[in-house]
């Protein structure tokens, strides 16, 4: 559906000495699929005749929704789940506990079914930890969002 | 005619490294980024690895505290989200721990003398497991027994306003890894925080019976919250990370937060001791960690 140059997550490649070299960063801090994600690493590259393979878990950056391509984002949509808005700069977390929903991008939502803009969040959490769940008003249909993070 | 979502999850050709299994040969990729070389900065070695365990306890034990709540949410939404506020803070507490084995390479051995030493767990779960208590160094407030739902909604609304102060300081951190992983879980805490405090908002405006909970959670778990801003010497010289700076911030910030609720604003009061920090837990610390540890302890050289 889309790749994992598209997510952000491949951040960086580089052949050195003849062996390549692969920087991944995870989403989220509790990511249980990065061993996954990096076996499919190697596998392909020794599909595609590269043998010498190095797959690291990088520290940095922190992985955003922001990295998300335009075109992993209409990947997304096609897919039925609703791609995350700007999440905006790292700016340090303010203290106030602020209004009921923190995300502003939640205002905007649209259903990546119908393209009504009548959302209402389920909740902040969803089967993935990147995930939320919304319904739509106007078609009635559930879907996810993938949370600006 | 789409692939089934089972097509290649089991590569019976693969190499078994390359599946998940706890005593094999696997390597699981958040390891070796909690292993890379600790930059300490000024920091003691020593220092950093123990306020790395501080951090990482604390998000342990509320992690598996809130893993008890799976099934047992008043509806499916709340099961799920309590699932995932665990699921972070279990990540959050995997890269600590592994940072304070990496920090300090002689502390796992110092506290898990009981592990054989062809043991094949990896430094996080030797730390994880095989600990006794009083070498935990969370505080009381995440070990506390379950509760009822308000209990849990106060639980994470403390937990988290405080959390986010101690993120927030460890960014600065000259320690690249802890400073990603403090930059990430601030993110995910303002979620876990938003959560806490939406519920709380509804308990507090909802029925006589949600009020009632909601107040005796209050007076139960309130008092603990001067524990987690409370001055702490080891975290401030190994991290960087004051948690009493933030004091009167986070307290000002929950109070207008009852009084905007319609809520009596709750006492500033302290409990007495030396507190968790200093490994001196309550009576369920121990019980929870004969539960978690059980399996491991019945199986130290256990690979499945």
């Amino acid at each position: 559906m889309l790749t994992l140059a598209d997510l952000g997550v491949l951040q960086r490649v580089e052949e050195v000495d003849g062996r390549i070299l692969v920087g991944l960063i995870p989403t989220h801090a509790g990511c249980p699929a990065l061993g996954a994600i990096r076996a499919d690493v190697v596998r392909a590259l020794a599909d595609a005749g590269f043998a010498e393979v190095e797959v690291r878990i990088d520290p940095a950056p922190a992985w955003s929704s922001d990295l998300i391509s335009p075109v992993g984002r209409e990947a997304l949509r096609r897919a039925g789940i609703s791609p995350p808005g700007p999440a905006g700069a790292q700016a340090p977390v303010p203290l106030a506990i602020g209004p009921p929903r923190l995300v502003d991008a939640h205002r905007d939502l649209v259903c990546p079914r119908c393209g009504a803009t009548q959302v209402e969040v389920l909740s902040d959490f969803g089967p993935t930890p990147c995930l939320m769940l919304a319904r739509c008003q106007a078609c009635r249909e559930p879907f996810e969002h993938l949370k600006e993070h | 005619m789409t692939d089934s979502v089972y097509t290649g999850l089991v590569d019976l050709a693969a190499d078994p490294a390359d599946h998940w299994a706890f005593g094999s040969d696997f390597v699981d990729p958040i390891s070796e980024l909690a292993d890379m070389p600790v930059v300490l900065g000024d920091a003691d070695p020593s220092d950093v690895a123990v306020g790395c365990l501080a951090l990482g306890d604390d998000a342990l034990v509320l992690a598996h505290r809130l893993s008890e709540w799976c099934s047992r949410a008043p509806d499916l939404e709340e099961d799920v989200a309590l699932a995932n506020v665990a699921l972070d803070l279990l990540g959050q507490a995997r890269l600590l721990l592994g940072r304070a084995a990496a920090a300090d390479p002689r502390l796992v051995a110092r506290l898990t003398a009981d592990v054989p030493e062809d043991s094949p767990a990896p430094p996080e779960d030797r730390l994880a497991f095989f600990r006794r208590a009083e070498d935990f160094r969370n505080v009381t407030l995440v070990e506390l027994p379950r509760g009822d739902f308000a209990d849990v909604v106060v639980k994470v609304l403390l937990f988290s306003t405080t959390r986010l102060t101690l993120l927030e300081s460890l960014r600065a951190s000259p320690d690249p890894v802890l400073a990603g992983l403090a930059a990430k879980g601030g993110k995910e805490t303002r979620y876990h925080q938003g959560f806490a405090a939406r519920w709380f908002e509804v308990l507090a405006l909802g029925t006589e019976e949600s009020r009632a909970r909601l107040n005796a959670a209050i007076e139960a778990l309130w008092p603990r919250l001067h524990e987690l801003t409370a001055p702490d010497e080891v975290l401030s010289r190994g991290l960087g990370v004051d948690p009493a700076a933030a004091r009167e911030v986070v307290y000002v910030d929950l109070e207008s937060l009852c009084a905007r609720c319609g809520l009596e604003v709750p006492e500033r009061v302290a409990l007495w001791g030396p507190g968790g920090r200093r490994g001196r837990h309550t009576e369920h610390l121990s019980r929870m960690l004969a539960e978690m540890q059980s399996v491991a302890r019945a199986h130290p050289r256990g690979v499945w």
